[in-house]
């Protein structure tokens, strides 16, 4: 049985390259290397309950099917003829095909948004503000000594992020973390479960208390090797895995981000506690910060979609910087999608914007909050919308869908998700990175190709080119129409 | 009916990752996602079993998800709903001119569900937020 060696993972913005894949006569039968999310993917993506097999239109309130060239005109009418259409999603599909819809979205004097507006979108706009000292994660997996993950549960988003590039990997001048946590477990969890310690701990069921509050582990300053501190309002299992867990009250991380920098900055606190963090654990957190040799501070949507949004990325960026006077510190989002961090360049490259940029003036313009996915949703200003590789009816605010799925509505998505079932035409596409080739960006800003490991079910065609059909279509559309205005 | 003032925050959770993998239409990302994580204590003082239906509100909208005991407690007053459209029935929609909504800190209310209530498949679901099928 054939084997396919190092292919990319097409889910999470770990977008690990390692995965290998048996194929057997055209199906993918087992999956080494990847994390459960990986392996159901890659197992079950191709199940015909779940997946758009045929062009469908909706008739009479119903889907039925039709033919690509129905479907493809349909589209192509649909965008043409509105004022101010909306295409969003983008984040779960290769780079060309981004680029053929940010084509598209000039071509009709629309608003192309990809999922980083509801997501890192808070980040970019501080980053645009404060700047970033980042790195690839390669430099991390090898150097850092302190990991930090701030509102961020690796174990449950990125589930391979702290085996493959923190942590829990071996790297060339810092060793893994993991014989360490095995062994405090060991400590906890008494002799009957001891051979299955390293096993359990993988476990989603699995819970021993972290190490928090009052008992701060004096060797944490002391210890020279790599070390994890999980903050966050919420016990994670991430927290768990780590060597000390900070719990920040809701919605305060933006007072604990400062009250960090002031003491950075050797200036006192005149408090007690800090976000329910007392300030003497703080001072300790804050001296292993000075104290290593290249640290590494990941945020996820915790600091994000919390109450301050980009404020606490403005702190956070901050703190970054303020720690550089004492020592070597990079911050890194960590993006969720496979290509969100894709969808960011190819906008950047084409219009100059990362993300919600509108073309309806004729030239391109960016402003979130104003031209933003949700924004625009929830003010009902656009009057049709094309939805790629993402599922917005279940993961936008219940306004901002309804304002969606009241106006004529496609979707290009390979599999029927609740957007899907909600459109006025599905156009069925392939799983890109399993059964067609592409282009994507790791969190880090790394390209990697994806890869065609088994041939698409038959009348599939790629993002890209249903993408070009409808753009060839709408010029065709538009030709017509000036030559009858003429 | 006994009512608690809580606050909802929401994200990814490793099985609504895998269900969702397993498809959007699947029963594996239903059980995954319609669910709603609650401290042990505050699901006793409502007298709510784990795996009964709760009521979770808040100034944006209501909806019923199964009550799931947390095992990384003690989280008084927070409770938490995996990302997917139950959670959205709920979450507030301001985005404070950033683009993002707010999905964390929610202000929410919790109480048991009455026995008509239910908690309702994803059909079902949208076809009462959006009247398609
Ligand atoms: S961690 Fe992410 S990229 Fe890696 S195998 Fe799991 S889902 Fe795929």
């Amino acid at each position: 049985m054939p084997i396919v060696k190092n292919v990319t993972c097409p889910i999470c913005g770990t977008f690990c390259d390692d995965i290998e894949l048996t194929v057997k006569k055209n199906k993918v039968v087992d999956v080494k290397n990847a994390c459960a999310m990986g392996e159901a993917k890659f197992l079950n993506y191709s199940d015909p309950h779940h997946r758009n097999l045929n062009p469908l239109i909706r008739r009479n309130g119903t889907l039925v099917e039709t033919s690509w060239t129905e479907a493809i005109k349909k589209s192509a009418k649909i965008l043409a003829e509105a004022s101010y259409p909306l295409l969003y999603g983008w984040s779960s599909t290769c780079c060309e095909a981004i680029s053929a819809g940010i084509e598209l979205a000039e071509e009709i004097g629309g608003v192309i948004d990809n999922t980083s507006s509801v997501c890192h979108g808070p980040s970019i706009l501080s980053i645009q503000d404060v700047g970033i000292s980042t790195c690839t994660l390669g430099q991390i997996r090898h150097r850092a000594d302190l990991i930090i993950y701030w509102g961020s549960d690796p174990y449950s988003a990125h589930p391979r992020h702290l085996e493959r590039y923190t942590a829990f990997t071996e790297g060339r001048f810092q060793p893994s973390e993991w014989k360490r946590y095995v062994s405090r477990l060991r400590g906890v969890i008494g002799k009957k479960k001891l051979e299955r310690a390293s096993q359990l701990a993988l476990m989603e069921e699995f819970s021993v208390p972290p190490i928090t509050g009052n008992q701060f582990p004096p060797t944490l300053e002391t210890e020279k090797e790599r070390k994890l501190i999980v903050i966050d309002a919420r016990r994670t299992h991430s927290a768990e895995f780590a060597d000390y867990f900070v719990q920040v009250e809701p919605n305060k991380d933006y007072e604990l981000l400062q009250a960090m920098r002031m003491l950075v900055k050797n200036e006192e606190l005149e408090v007690e506690k800090v976000a329910g963090v007392p300030v003497g654990v703080l001072e300790k957190i804050v001296d292993v910060m000075i104290g290593c040799k290249f640290g590494v501070l990941f945020f996820g949507v915790g600091l994000t979609m919390s109450s301050g949004k980009l404020r606490n990325i403005d702190a956070a960026l901050a703190l970054t910087r303020d720690l550089n006077f004492a020592t070597k510190f990079v911050i890194m989002p960590m993006r969720g999608h496979f290509n969100v961090t894709g969808a960011n360049m190819v906008s950047i490259w084409q219009t100059g914007y990362p993300f919600s940029v509108d073309f309806s003036q004729g030239f391109p313009f960016y402003n979130p909050g104003e031209t933003s996915a949700v924004d625009i949703l929830s003010r009902d200003e656009s009057d049709a919308a094309l939805v790629i590789a993402s599922d917005p009816v279940a993961n936008f605010p219940r306004v901002a869908a309804q304002n969606l799925v009241k106006n004529p509505l496609i979707v290009i998505d390979p599999e029927k998700s609740a957007t899907a079932l909600m459109a006025d035409v599905v156009l069925p596409s392939t799983f890109v990175g399993i059964e067609a080739e592409g282009i994507a960006y790791r969190m880090d800003g790394v390209p990697l190709p994806l890869k065609r490991v088994v041939k698409p079910p038959k009348g599939l065609l790629s993002d890209e080119e249903i993408l070009r059909r409808i753009l060839r279509e709408v010029r065709k559309l538009k030709r017509s129409q000036r030559r009858s205005n003429a | 009916m006994q009512k608690m003032k809580v606050t909802l925050l929401s994200g990814r959770t490793i099985n609504q990752g895998t269900g969702k993998e397993h498809g959007k239409t699947s029963q594996e990302y239903y059980e995954s996602v319609a669910i709603c994580e609650v401290d042990t204590n505050d699901l006793d003082a409502l007298g709510i079993k784990d795996g009964a239906n709760i009521k979770v509100s808040t100034e944006f909208g209501s909806i019923i998800v199964k009550a799931k005991e947390s095992i990384r407690g003690p989280h008084p007053g927070i409770i938490y709903m995996p990302y997917g459209p139950w959670i959205n029935a709920v979450a507030n929609p301001t985005t404070h001119s950033t683009g993002m909504p707010s999905f964390k800190g929610i202000h929410a209310e919790i109480e048991p569900a009455t026995s008509a209530e239910r908690v309702l498949p994803l059909h079902e679901l949208l076809k009462q937020a959006f009247g398609k099928e």
